[in-house]
């Protein structure tokens, strides 16, 4: 389904970038900084494009600057690790729309499905760089081993993947007019996101379970039995942060209205999943007796100190409705949940195993460029097809919104 | 009636004869360049390595209950009841997973090749399979690489400690190490001064996941009926709301 949007979507994303839906607020700095944007993406996919080369010719030893005794890198730990983690926007707000039925949140569904379904996708490019054998991709499914934790991740991520595409199926035929096909969906609509709710637990928590078998090599800060625990609720907690920070990117970038109220009240509920998290990482480094660990002068206190302030600052700043109602201040507490989640799947993925795998890793270039390339074709794609597709609501319900506005400082309604 | 192997240190001379018969096993080269390499490696799956004036031998452990084979998602790696860890590279596809999850740091990768395995000691499964002793432990001059039952070589391990308990540490390393490996180390210090890990876990680390893995089917099972049941009455509401009129 991806070429035909895309084709379609790059010619309006030309005629689009000269009229920005914004102008009158945006035409003095959106020309220049579009042209800017542009430049950075192209150098980005130019040197991933280099790096592709160098995989393809060269292997893995030409390409990154892994090891046998670091055989893991920024591609499993950010690509995989974390593309899976941002992604999960999907599944929680669909549990949210259709399953607890909170339909308040219905206009930023469709874009946290659209978010996972990319992110899902542009996993398993990630992982087409990083196995060995890319070609063999498909080996889990017929050769099975379930004492596999990656056996049970590939299996997950496979179907949910599917099941991601079926969630946003109901766009593409919404498009074009197709109504049979999505009276087809509709009906086995509610088993489907059940499934997809289910699966995202299983895997998201198992991307934790699979740094269990390591427990001589990760560091205490990090290896703990409830890893799988803390792997998922910080992906929901992540997930709702991505929600916010790609609503306040494509209002930007379509100039539409920020669902503020929307994202004040979904903030509210951030800052809860954070404390929480947060609380049971105390309670987990109490009862291992870990705390000794951060006097010690090494570059493991620093990132972990890192990671937790990226937390930390957001969760106190997201409990003031001053801060939550300021589309600014909401928006910088979102990017750092995200870069404190990210800080902590490379400290699991990468940095924490260092000193237990007695060698050092730093990134080749060409890792990083393949990595950013996949991020900036995450942003490029969404961009198209959001453009195309009937993917924000928002604009057209303007009604709903001003309702909206009244709701979010009103505790009942909030809930 | 596993296999194993019992390398005794206090009787190694550093001759590297063990190095040479692996290399031909495999058909690997071998020559005094990699001779002089003091790790395994893709190219060298056995080493000898120096430690003051004492030696110490690299090789995979075989582990009794091998993480490697148990993280593998596409069951490239499997424990025979012989005792070798066998490998299958036709179904690897290279996640590297057994590398990670390896406590040795024994899989090596053919990290520059465009179509690359990884490469480990199996302990000669097919030598061993038709009834023939190890490559290694047949070039052995001097005994200090044994192939045998492993219930056999840790009595005999332990006759060795007790007749000469000046000679020796005193403890077999692999006899409980990550619950059991079949390959057994005597050595006449610490290990950890003969490049043994001795920081690794005395339970079998497939355990670790397993633990978690075996919670699945009834998160799958306890999720359905929750989430079913929390739709179910969520959706009666939205139905009634509506017949009454209500907006939500």
């Amino acid at each position: 389904m991806t070429p035909q949007p895309e084709s379609n979507g790059t010619v309006r994303l030309a005629s689009n970038g000269t009229h920005p839906g914004g102008h009158a607020r945006a035409t003095k700095f959106k020309l220049p900084k579009i042209t800017v944007w542009r430049a950075i993406f192209a150098a980005i996919m130019l040197s991933g494009l280099y790096a592709t080369y160098l995989r393809v010719f060269y292997g893995l030893g030409g390409s990154t600057n892994l090891s046998d005794k670091f055989p893991w890198g920024i591609w499993i730990a950010f690509d995989v690790m974390c593309g899976v983690g941002l992604a999960a926007g999907g599944f929680t707000l669909v549990a949210i729309v259709h399953i607890f039925r909170i339909e308040r949140y219905k206009p930023i569904l469709r874009p946290a499905i659209l978010t996972a379904f990319l992110g899902y996708s542009l996993v398993v490019v990630g992982l087409l760089y990083d196995l060995g054998r890319p070609d063999r991709l498909w080996h889990p499914l017929v050769m099975w081993n379930p004492h596999s934790v990656m056996f049970e991740v590939a299996w997950c991520v496979t179907l949910y993947t599917t099941v991601l595409f079926l969630e946003f199926l109901p766009v593409v035929f919404e498009k074009f007019g197709m109504h049979k096909p999505q009276e087809w969906i509709h009906r086995i609509s509610v088993p489907l996101m059940i499934l997809g709710v289910l699966l995202s637990t299983l895997h998201q928590s198992s991307l934790g379970t699979l740094f269990l078998i390591v427990p001589e090599k990760l560091y205490p800060l990090w290896y703990t039995p409830i890893l799988p625990l803390l792997f998922y609720v910080s992906a929901i907690a992540v997930g709702l942060a991505m929600t916010i920070f790609e609503s306040w990117h494509s209002s930007r970038a379509f100039g539409r209205a920020l669902e503020l109220p929307l994202l004040a009240s979904l903030a509210r509920v951030l800052a809860v999943v954070l404390s929480v998290y947060l609380w049971v990482r105390f309670l987990d480094m109490s009862h291992r007796h870990v705390f000794g660990l951060l006097s010690q002068n090494r570059i493991e206190t620093w990132l972990f100190a890192l990671e937790i302030a990226l937390m930390v600052v957001p969760t106190v700043l997201l409990y003031q409705s001053s801060i939550r109602l300021r589309p600014g201040a909401l928006y910088a507490c979102a990017v750092m949940v995200v870069f404190g989640f990210i800080a902590n799947r490379l400290n699991v993925g990468t940095t924490g195993l260092e000193a237990g795998s007695g060698t050092h890793y730093i990134p080749k270039w060409s890792e990083v460029a393949v990595t950013l390339s996949i991020v900036a074709a995450g942003f490029a794609i969404f961009r198209m097809i959001a453009q195309y597709f009937p993917i924000f609501e928002a604009h057209t319900h303007e009604q709903a919104l001003a309702e909206m506005e009244e709701s979010e400082e009103d505790p009942v309604t909030v809930g | 009636m596993s296999k194993a192997i019992l390398y005794d240190s206090t009787l190694c001379i550093g001759c590297k004869a063990c190095e040479g018969a692996c290399a031909e096993r495999w058909g690997l080269p071998y020559d005094d360049k990699i001779a002089a390499e003091e790790k395994i490696s893709a190219h060298k799956l056995t080493a000898i390595e120096t430690h003051g004036d004492k030696f110490s031998r690299r090789l995979c452990m075989n582990c009794v209950q091998p993480a490697c084979a148990s993280v593998c998602p596409v069951g490239a790696l499997q424990k025979t009841t012989l005792g070798p860890v066998v490998y299958d590279a036709d179904k690897c596809m290279g996640c590297r997973y057994c590398m990670q999850a390896c406590p040795f740091q024994v899989p090596s990768y053919e990290w520059s090749s465009r179509l690359p395995r990884m490469r480990k000691c199996d302990m000669c499964f097919e030598r061993q399979s038709q009834g023939k002793v190890t490559a290694c432990a047949e070039a052995c001059p001097v005994g200090a690489t044994k192939n045998g039952d492993r219930d056999a070589l840790i009595a005999e391990a332990q006759q060795r400690i007790a007749e000469k308990p000046d000679q020796y540490y005193g403890k077999i390393y692999g006899l409980k190490e990550v619950g059991g490996t079949s390959v057994l180390y005597l050595s006449a210090v610490p290990f950890e001064q003969i490049g043994l890990r001795t920081n690794v876990p005395l339970e079998p680390l497939p355990e670790t996941t397993w633990r978690v893995l075996e919670l699945v089917p009834d998160v799958v099972s306890t999720g359905s009926v929750l989430l079913g049941g929390i739709w179910w009455i969520t959706n009666r509401r939205a139905e009634v709301s509506k017949k009454e009129g209500k907006r939500r």
